[in-house]
C-alpha cells in the first residue's frame, strides 16, 4: 500500500462501511449470543452429531454429482453454438434465483410418489420422496447451477486456442479435454465445487419441501438448527455457529485457489 | 507434388488455390486482413471452406462432402504466440505430440529431448513455460511443432512476438530447422520471406496476386504489395569481408559488428530514403555508390521516388527538380555504409 491517489469520494466510503456493518453485526450478535459454558455438550448431542454428519455426507455427495454433471454443462454451453442456447442457459441457471421452496415443489411433482417420474420409479422399486437421496437431490437442484456458471466462465476465459494447438499436434477431443482443456480449468472447477458444497450445506427450502425432516435420514444440520429454535434457542445458536466455521472455511479455502491461480 | 490445395469461403470473400512441393517453404505475405490466416486455418482443419479441395501427400484433407478433423491431418500450426500449455513443464510440452502418436512416456521424453537439442533449448526441459522469455518459449514452441513429425508446418508470423534482440537467432534456427521440410510461413517481414522461403506467395483480397521465387518476387514485383514490400532496396549477392559483390560485380560496403565470413550467399537491403542522388559521382565521405540510369520517377506529396531498374531512391521533389532528373539520365546513387543491411541466405 503506497500513497496513490484514488480519487474516492469520502460519502461512498461512508455508505460502504454501513454496507459492511449491517453484514458483521449480526454474525457478532449470534457469537455473543452462543452460550460456550454448554456449547460442546449441545453441538455433541445425538441430534447434533447426526445432522451435522448427514450433511457433510450429503453434501459431498451433490457436490460429486454437480462436478459430475456441471463439468459437461459447462464445457457444452462454452464450446458449442446452436438455437436456443441463451434460452437453455437461462433456464439452467433459474435454480440460482428461483425460492428454494418452488425447487423443493418442482422435485416433489418430478420425483414424488405422484411425480412425472415417481411414479415409473416406484415400478422400478425406487421411492426417492422423504430419503436421503431426496436430500441429495434437493442439494444437487440447488448448487449445480454454481458450478456450472463458474466453469462456464473459466472456460470462455481460457479460450480455445491452447486446444486448437493440442489438436493441431495430433490429440483427439477426448486426449484434448484430458489433457489440455480441463488441467487449464482446475481452478475454476476447484472453486466451483467450493461453492456448490457451500450452496449445498446451506439448502434449507428445497430439501424441507422435498425430503421432509427425519433425523439421520433426512434432517441436515440446517433443518435441525430450524427446529431446535423453537425448543432450545441455545442449542440452535451453538449449531449456528458450527454452520458459521464451515461456512469460513470453504471462503479460506475458495480464496485460497483464487489467489494460488492469480498470475 | 505435396500439397494441393483450392478453398473458396464466399463469407470473407476468400479464393485461392496453390500448391506446394514436397521440402518446399513458401513465404505466404499480403496486408492486414488478406486472407493470410484463414488460408492457415482452412488447412490446419480449424475453419471449414464452403467448397474447395486439399490434398496432402494424396490424403485427402477436405473435398465435397469429405472433412478430416486437425488431429489426423499432420499439419501443425505454431502461432506469433508459443502457446506453450502452461500446466506442462517444456519437456511435456514437447512430448505432447509423440504421446498423442502413441509413443510410449519414455520414449516420448526420449524423443522431446532430442528435438529440445536441435533448437538450442536443451536445458530448458525442467522448467515451466511462465518461466521462459519470449524467445526461448518460441524454441520450445517449434520443437514441439517438429516433435508431432508433421508433414506440413504451418507458421503464422513466428516471428512477429518477439523482442529485436532475440528475432535473429530464432529465425536462423527456424532457417535451420525448415531446411527440406514442407512449410507455409507467413509473414511481414522481407528478410523472413528471403531467408526462409524458396518461393514467395502474395496474397490480397481473398486472391492469390503474385507467386514466384522470392528474389525474382522482390526484385521485379508486380503486385503493389510485392511493390510496397520492395519499398526496400535489395541486391543479392555473395558476401566479401566488408560487404557484398554482386554477380554484375557492384561492391557493396556495409558497416557490420563482426566480419562477415566471405564467399557465402547473402542479400543487402537498405532504404530508399537511405539513398541520394547525385549528377556526378560523389567523392569525400565512405559511400557507396553506383552509376544509374533512371527507369521512372515518381512524385508523391513532397516526395520523388527515382527508380533505376529494382533501385530506388526518396528524395525531396525539390532536390528532384533542382537535380532536372528525367527518364534516361545517368546519375550516381549514393548509400551510406552503417545504412546497409546484409543477410545471410
Amino acid at each position: 500500500m503506497t500513497g496513490v491517489y484514488s480519487g474516492m469520494p469520502r460519502w461512498l466510503l461512508a455508505v460502504a462501511a454501513a454496507g459492511a456493518l449491517f453484514l458483521i453485526v449480526p454474525l457478532t450478535a449470534l457469537v455473543l449470543r452462543v452460550d460456550w459454558s454448554r456449547f460442546a455438550e449441545l453441538v455433541t448431542s445425538d441430534s447434533s452429531r447426526a445432522a451435522l454428519l448427514l450433511s457433510l455426507q450429503t453434501s459431498g455427495t451433490s457436490t460429486l454429482l454437480c462436478v459430475l454433471f456441471g463439468v459437461p454443462m459447462a464445457y457444452a454451453l462454452a464450446r458449442t453454438r446452436f438455437r436456443g442456447q441463451r434460452v437453455l442457459r437461462a433456464l439452467v441457471l433459474l435454480p440460482l434465483v428461483l425460492p428454494p421452496v418452488v425447487g423443493g415443489i418442482a422435485l416433489l411433482y418430478t420425483f414424488g410418489r405422484q411425480g412425472l417420474l415417481g411414479e415409473s420409479l416406484r415400478v422400478l422399486g425406487v421411492d426417492i420422496a422423504f430419503s436421503t437421496a431426496a436430500v441429495v437431490l434437493a442439494q444437487t437442484f440447488v448448487a449445480l447451477p454454481f458450478l456450472v456458471l463458474s466453469l462456464e466462465g473459466a472456460l470462455r476465459t481460457a479460450g480455445t486456442r491452447y486446444e486448437a494447438v493440442a489438436a493441431t499436434l495430433g490429440a483427439g477431443p477426448t486426449t484434448v479435454l484430458r489433457r489440455v482443456s480441463l488441467p487449464l480449468v482446475r481452478p475454476g472447477i476447484v472453486s466451483g465445487a467450493v461453492l456448490s458444497f457451500a450452496r449445498a450445506l446451506g439448502e434449507f427450502g428445497a430439501t424441507l419441501t422435498f425430503a421432509g425432516s427425519l433425523q439421520g435420514v433426512t434432517r441436515t444440520l440446517p433443518l435441525e438448527i430450524y427446529l431446535q429454535r423453537e425448543t432450545d434457542p441455545d442449542a440452535a445458536v451453538a449449531l449456528s455457529l458450527v454452520l458459521v466455521a464451515v461456512a469460513v472455511l470453504v471462503v479460506a479455502v475458495a480464496h485460497r485457489i483464487h489467489e494460488g491461480n492469480a498470475p | 507434388m505435396s500439397l494441393d490445395f483450392t478453398a473458396h469461403v464466399p463469407a470473407r470473400d476468400f479464393n485461392v488455390r496453390f500448391s506446394l512441393a514436397t521440402g518446399e517453404t513458401v513465404a505466404l505475405m499480403g496486408p492486414n486482413g488478406a486472407g493470410k490466416s484463414t488460408l492457415l486455418s482452412v488447412l490446419a482443419g480449424l475453419l471449414r471452406p464452403d467448397c474447395g479441395s486439399a490434398t496432402l501427400d494424396g490424403k485427402t484433407l477436405y473435398d465435397d462432402g469429405e472433412w478430416l478433423a486437425p488431429h489426423t491431418r499432420g499439419i501443425v500450426l505454431l502461432a506469433q504466440d508459443a502457446l506453450l500449455f502452461p500446466h506442462l513443464s517444456v519437456l511435456e510440452n514437447v512430448a505432447f505430440g509423440p504421446r498423442c502418436a502413441g509413443v510410449p512416456r519414455s520414449a516420448a521424453r526420449k524423443e522431446a529431448h532430442r528435438w529440445l537439442r536441435e533448437v538450442d533449448a536443451a536445458d530448458l526441459a525442467h522448467r515451466r513455460p511462465v518461466s521462459l522469455s519470449g524467445g526461448q518459449a518460441q524454441r520450445v514452441a517449434v520443437a514441439r511443432a517438429l516433435a508431432a513429425e508433421p508433414a506440413l508446418l504451418l507458421l503464422d508470423e513466428p516471428l512477429a512476438a518477439l523482442d529485436i534482440s532475440v528475432a535473429p537467432m530464432v529465425r536462423r534456427m527456424l532457417r535451420r530447422v525448415l531446411e527440406g521440410r514442407s512449410a507455409i510461413i507467413v509473414t511481414h517481414d522481407i528478410v523472413d520471406a528471403l531467408l526462409l522461403a524458396d518461393r514467395v506467395v502474395i496474397v490480397d483480397g481473398g486472391r492469390i496476386v503474385e507467386d514466384g521465387p522470392t528474389r525474382l518476387v522482390l526484385e521485379r514485383p508486380r503486385s503493389s504489395f510485392a511493390a510496397g514490400l520492395a519499398g526496400v532496396n535489395l541486391m543479392t549477392g555473395t558476401t566479401t569481408r566488408d560487404g557484398l559483390r554482386t554477380p554484375g560485380g557492384v561492391q557493396l560496403a556495409a558497416l557490420q559488428d563482426r566480419d562477415l565470413p566471405a564467399g557465402e550467399e547473402a542479400a543487402a537491403v537498405f532504404s530508399p530514403r537511405a539513398v541520394a542522388v547525385h549528377r556526378l559521382r560523389p567523392t569525400g565521405s565512405p559511400r557507396n555508390v553506383l552509376a544509374v540510369t533512371i527507369t521512372d520517377l515518381e512524385q508523391h506529396g513532397g516526395r520523388t521516388t527515382v527508380r533505376a531498374d529494382h533501385l530506388s531512391a526518396e528524395i525531396t521533389t525539390a532536390s528532384a527538380a533542382e537535380l532536372d532528373l528525367l527518364p534516361g539520365a545517368e546519375v550516381y546513387f549514393s548509400v551510406k555504409s552503417a545504412e546497409v543491411e546484409i543477410y545471410l541466405r
